[in-house]
């Protein structure tokens, strides 16, 4: 089944409270920014509408449909898509329509309070200048048979027409119910539905039809194949009956002819009621897809009895790798030139990797999994081309220098991005990790490369790129920069490295952006895409230029609201001053401790660990690469392929100011908030939570080695899944020590909280006494704290060494400092002044150059001019 | 005949012509502050504050529309184009948006009716700006939220200075340099509210600015886009004004020619400012732009917008003539849906 979309609109279903568990919880905690990325997927997924409903008796249903509808405002490209503003109730429909600039779809208004008020709402609805979804229902209720559909929605079309509501701004949803209930009067159901929508297409020229398709599978929930099914199956012979748009999972259907004939035949007799038995069937046959394993091993079989190309495109799509090298050898010897294999069935199956990912069908962690395939069937061939003597290579779309900038070690999504574009068909030049400007300009040089791709992970990075832009600009250099990482941002791009350079900057948030943006920029709208990005940024500059920020306090302002240290929350003293090291902390401990959910973030799954594992669009991409992880620590566990270090020490310490004065006489500078607060809020410093005398304060260092040298060796054998997969849990492994080391201080090494007994939950989720903040982040943003901190540990300590920038090697590392107080809490320091600054660099001992560089991504604009 | 029926009319005949700029006429005139300030009591000062010169300059105002007339413009515009609550609060002259509007509004309309009498009608057009605030945009990077101004609050805004304008007489409002469609929206819904509440039709012009190149407005509408989204107006014209000089108008200017079933109408800068600000394409080269709008038949008015002088409303009026008019484009039915970009869904 093909979309055509101007004939079938996907209207995504996801921002829905009545309908997404997740997203429910995410607008009820106010968390609007992941609700964002909620929207943002649904788009990426291919959904042309997207459908906005908070009708949920907890909320201010029309606060948070305004505050919602005017964060996605804000994002280009989710706003670049029609809203449909969703509520039952008339109130928070005009509050959304009163934020919506486009030309949204009202959803809905019904005859259900009769024909004045239902003209009322259709005229207001017109002022708005919005289309609108008419429901099936009267005063009598709603429509179930095709009769009173048919009947209601003519009714309805006729008064509007009447009273000027042109035809081609209504939609009318005619009621999907659910199927294959069991209940004899639901039979008919589906059948109904499909000759109304045709009825109605007749005799009210020029509407559309829409339905929200999840209902029809109401009694599968769980089964996810039968509920796709269903819908595909729904889909493919309501579609051409007069059906235009539907409320759906984007993402989430399936090719109709790739349907099982066997489920796709039962679920037709059930749809058209074509005999008694009908529902039995499908509820029978239902249960051999419930739970994944059954199918798989159903489906195994099956595909290996293809021919050969077939076969190779399939293992490629899968990420299965198993028969691979027979197979590639089979496809060889059938072929003229070994060359033949790559540039034919090879070829075309990535080319339908790269389809199916950039149509949201297929997710990352599956992604790397087909190109380690496709390296590993190149290996088998590379021999027999060298001997060929073919010579040429096969053109490229496009050659990609990509880097992580120099003082930072961090490259999982840098090589993540390296691999997806691999498999989209392009060259990459990998530099690897603390590349200085002068090697990456000289290699783009030297390898003739179309496009510089930068990444980084720590603040310091951001100047690194800044610098790498303005010297590409004093070179000559005009290819397009990428820029990408954690701590990068639009923002950021568009304020300090689109200005340093007159070529193209493009900032690229993750690795399913990447493709896009590189096709665009090696494409022939080359010159328009990147005239629209820069006009993009220019807009960020003017918005941000002469537009008033918060306000700063002055220095002294800030010292005189500090937080009031409460002296009963002191901690006592500790039960060790000692330094206290391991050299091989229990990885099975530390694997029990695992946070998951950032693990899915690294690889752009987005969602809550563990209710992502049933998630509705990447569920399953989710349960395979958890899969994948789980058998990879077992590896990991059993053959101790890594080892954990770690110090922590507590030392005697008072404050000063706001310095910690540490251990006699090691002065520890702290940053205060200088924002201005409303009264009653105090200005917050780390130094606030130490007292003037008789106080402590602790330090620790942890590091996972071995990971990069293991996942060099599974680089250097093509597997680029593997190598990935061990660097993210290297990382998650060094976060779950750092945890596990803090309950070893708080209940013996400090021993202030003695009897602490918390679940990994809670660990998780800080619900313990005390605070770890590490120098580089929010509380502590100056990395240069480090040097300080790992001297006072002792010197390299768990074996890490620093970069010029003050990132950790290995990678999988943390540090910080432990501070105990009772009412100790994160914060983020955010902007400083420059009277701030001078009184940091004199306290910290530095020259102003090297506080200012030291502190740039938080520092005043006067401060950074200044 | 209604107003609306005979531009209509006239407009299958020919092409037509609009005014030019009032603001950068104005500045010519290099008025102070007492000129500007007149017998008018107000506390803040009140050079550049162009509108208020309805009140104390009336026959500064009536020349420049005058010399419009006289250059052969068919569509007055009045000189209101920042006559509202939230624009005349820089000023302190909210409580004046009333006056102001009438008079301006009566100031063209005798223009027009003295002008009327050579046997071709002009058409009063009462200008109706952005405001300085836009609905869709927040101003603080930080807060992506936030809005300096709600949409209930721009309707009302706009409903002072409609129903003035509507007091004082003129044909048509014309909504224009719409840098912001959710504002453009407000302005709809407000004229509509005023058209109830006087019981009489007040057709609507709609002009859309661009801020850049790829041809998108400030709130990142493209010109469909912004095209599905105010279609509800059913406007009597719909288009493109200041942005840029003719020449870089006209790609956008043919994507919505081609879209819209109803009247085009644009009037571009003089060319882009140069260093100093100032606009310095001449008469004769805003013409040969224009010449290649009319021989693609993509408009239906054309007039000026910032640096224009009524030299290049004469060289204008006289491109038109003879030539024949864009016809109106007749697109399929469909459903036209719009985020920033365009959905079409067709019946």
């Amino acid at each position: 089944m093909t979309l055509d979309a101007s004939r079938f609109v996907m209207i995504g279903e996801r921002t829905n409270v009545t309908g997404s568990a997740r997203f429910k919880k995410l607008i009820l905690k106010g968390d609007y920014e992941a609700a964002v990325e909620v929207a943002r997927q649904q788009v990426e997924n291919g959904a042309m509408v997207i459908d906005v409903n908070m009708d949920e008796a907890l909320l201010d249903g029309a606060e948070a449909m305004a505050t919602f509808l005017k964060r996605i405002a804000a994002e280009p490209d989710i706003a670049r898509v029609p809203v449909m503003v969703d509520s039952s109730k008339w109130a928070v429909i005009e509050a959304g329509l009163r934020c919506v600039p486009g030309k949204p779809i009202v959803n809905s208004i019904s005859l259900k309070e009769g024909e004045e008020d239902f003209l009322r709402l259709a005229a207001r609805v017109r002022d708005y200048g919005a289309a609108v979804v008419v429901m099936a229902f009267d005063e009598e209720g709603q429509a179930d048979s095709k009769d009173r559909k048919v009947a209601i929605c003519k009714r309805a079309y006729d008064l509007l027409v009447a009273n000027g509501f042109p035809a081609h701004d209504i939609i009318f949803d005619p009621n999907i119910f659910a199927v294959a209930t069991g209940i004899d009067e639901h039979r008919r159901y589906g059948v109904d539905f499909i000759e109304a929508v045709k009825e109605i297409k007749a005799r009210c020229p020029g509407v559309q039809i829409s339905g929200g398709l999840s209902n029809l599978s109401f009694s599968f929930r769980g089964n996810e194949t039968v509920r796709r099914a269903l819908h595909s199956v729904f889909l493919y012979h309501a579609i051409p009956a007069g059906l235009s748009m539907a409320i759906v999972n984007a993402g989430q259907l399936d090719v109709y002819d790739e349907i099982d004939p066997e489920l796709r035949d039962a679920c037709e007799d059930v749809l058209f009621d074509r005999h008694d038995g009908a529902t039995d069937r499908l509820i029978e046959l239902a249960q051999r897809y419930q739970g994944q394993g059954a199918r798989a091993s159903a489906r195994d079989d099956n595909w290996r009895a293809l021919g050969v190309e077939k076969r190779l495109e399939h293992a490629l799509v899968k990420g299965l790798d198993a028969h691979i090298e027979a197979d590639v050898e089979e496809a060889r010897q059938g072929a003229d030139r070994a060359l033949d294999v790559i540039e034919g069935p090879l070829m075309d199956g990535m080319n339908r990797v790269g389809d199916l990912f950039g149509a949201g069908k297929m997710f990352l962690p599956q992604v790397v999994k087909s190109a380690r395939v496709m390296k590993k069937a190149v290996a088998v061939l590379l021999p027999h081309i060298e001997a060929e003597n073919a010579g040429e290579k096969r053109a490229a779309k496009g050659r990609i220098l990509l880097a992580t900038v120099k003082g930072d070690v961090h490259d999982i999504g840098k090589n993540i991005v390296g691999v997806v574009l691999q498999c989209n068909g392009y060259e990459i030049v990998d530099l690897g990790v603390m590349v200085g400007w002068s090697d990456i300009l000289a290699a783009a040089r030297h390898h003739e490369v179309d496009i510089i791709g930068l990444s980084g992970l720590i603040t310091p990075s951001l100047d690194e790129m800044v610098h790498n832009a303005s010297e590409m600009e004093r070179e000559g250099l005009s290819l397009p920069l990428l820029i990408g990482g954690a701590t990068t941002s639009r923002v950021h791009s568009a304020l300090k490295i689109a200005p340093a350079f007159s070529g193209p900057v493009i900032h690229v948030n993750d690795a399913s952006r990447a493709v896009g943006v590189a096709a665009r920029l090696m494409g022939e709208e080359r010159a328009a895409y990147t005239a629209e990005v820069a006009a993009d940024y220019a807009r960020i500059r003017a918005g941000r230029a002469g537009k008033g920020k918060r306000a700063l306090a002055s220095y002294a302002e800030a010292l005189e609201n500090g937080f009031t240290l409460d002296p009963d929350g002191i901690a006592p003293p500790p039960q060790s001053l000692a330094r206290h090291e391991w050299d091989g902390w229990d990885l099975a401990d530390l694997r029990a401790a695992i946070d998951w959910t950032p693990f899915f973030r690294a690889w752009e799954l987005h969602g809550t660990y563990p209710a992502i594992l049933e998630d509705e669009v990447v569920g399953a991409a989710a349960r395979a690469l958890f899969a994948d992880a789980q058998a990879m620590l077992d590896e990991i566990v059993a053959e101790n392929w890594l080892t954990a270090r770690g110090v922590a020490q507590v030392w005697e310490a008072r404050r000063e100011g706001d310095d910690l004065m540490v251990n006699g006489g090691t002065r520890l500078p702290m940053l205060r908030q200088q924002v201005k607060k409303r009264a009653g809020r105090a200005n917050m410093s780390l130094a606030d939570f130490v007292a003037a005398d008789g106080d402590h304060v602790g330090g620790f260092a942890v590091a996972i080695h071995g990971a990069e040298e293991r996942a060099s060796a599974f680089e250097a054998a093509g597997d680029d899944y593997r190598a990935i997969l061990l660097k993210a849990l290297a990382d998650r492994l060094a976060e779950a020590f750092a945890e596990r080391l803090h309950q070893h201080v708080r209940t013996t090494q400090w021993g202030y909280a003695a009897d602490e007994a918390l679940t990994n939950e809670e660990l998780i989720a800080e619900a313990y006494r005390g605070i770890r903040p590490a120098p580089g982040y929010p509380a502590c943003p100056d990395h240069g704290l480090k040097p300080i901190l790992f001297e006072l540990l002792g010197g390299n300590p768990a074996g890490i060494t620093l970069t010029e920038n003050h990132a950790m090697w290995p990678a999988s590392a943390v540090s910080g400092f432990y501070f105990a107080h009772r009412d100790a809490a994160y914060f983020g320091v955010a902007r400083v002044g420059v009277d701030q600054l001078e009184d940091y660099a004199r306290r910290a001992g530095l020259d102003m150059a090297t506080a200012k560089k030291r502190l740039s991504p938080n520092l005043d604009e006067e401060a950074a001019a200044g | 005949m209604s107003k609306a029926a005979e531009l209509r009319a006239l407009a299958k005949e020919r092409v037509l012509v609009k005014d030019g700029a009032y603001g950068t006429a104005i500045q010519r005139l290099g008025l102070g502050e007492a000129q500007f300030r007149g017998a008018v009591a107000l506390t803040r000062e009140q050079r550049g504050n162009n509108d208020l010169l309805n009140l104390t300059q009336p026959d500064a105002v009536e020349a420049i529309c005058a010399a419009y007339a006289e250059a052969g413009a068919h569509v007055l515009a009045t000189n209101s184009f920042n006559a509202n609550a939230i624009s005349q609060a820089d000023y302190g002259a909210e409580a004046l948006v009333h006056d102001i509007n009438v008079e301006g509004a009566a100031i063209v309309r005798r223009v027009a009716d003295r002008f009327a009498a050579d046997g071709m009608p002009r058409f009063v057009a009462g200008a109706v700006g952005p405001t300085n605030k836009t609905l869709s945009l927040s101003p603080d990077v930080a807060d992506p939220g936030y809005r300096e101004v709600g949409f209930e609050e721009v309707v009302r805004v706009y409903e002072e200075q409609v129903r003035s304008l509507a007091e004082g007489g003129v044909d048509f409002i014309l909504i224009e340099t719409i840098f912001d469609t959710l504002n453009a929206k407000a302005g709809i819904m407000a004229v509509r509210n005023v058209e109830r509440a006087l019981g009489r039709e007040l057709p609507i012009m709609l002009s859309m600015t661009l801020t850049d190149l790829s041809g998108r407005n400030l709130s990142g509408h493209t010109v469909e886009a912004l095209w599905a989204s105010v279609r509800h107006a059913a406007p009597l014209t719909i288009g493109l004004n200041c942005s840029f000089g003719a020449e870089a108008l006209r790609p956008h200017l043919k994507v919505l020619s081609a879209r819209a079933d109803t009247l085009v109408m644009a009037y571009p800068n003089a060319g882009l400012p140069n260093d100093l600000g100032d606009y310095d394409e001449g008469p004769g080269e805003t013409r040969a732009q224009v010449d290649d709008w009319l021989a693609e038949g993509l408009v239906n008015i054309v007039g000026g917008c910032c640096g224009t002088t009524p030299e290049h409303i004469a060289a204008i009026a006289k491109a038109v003539e003879g030539v024949a008019p864009r016809r109106l484009a007749d697109p399929p039915e469909a459903m036209l849906l719009a985020g920033l970009e365009p959905l079409e869904v067709r019946a």
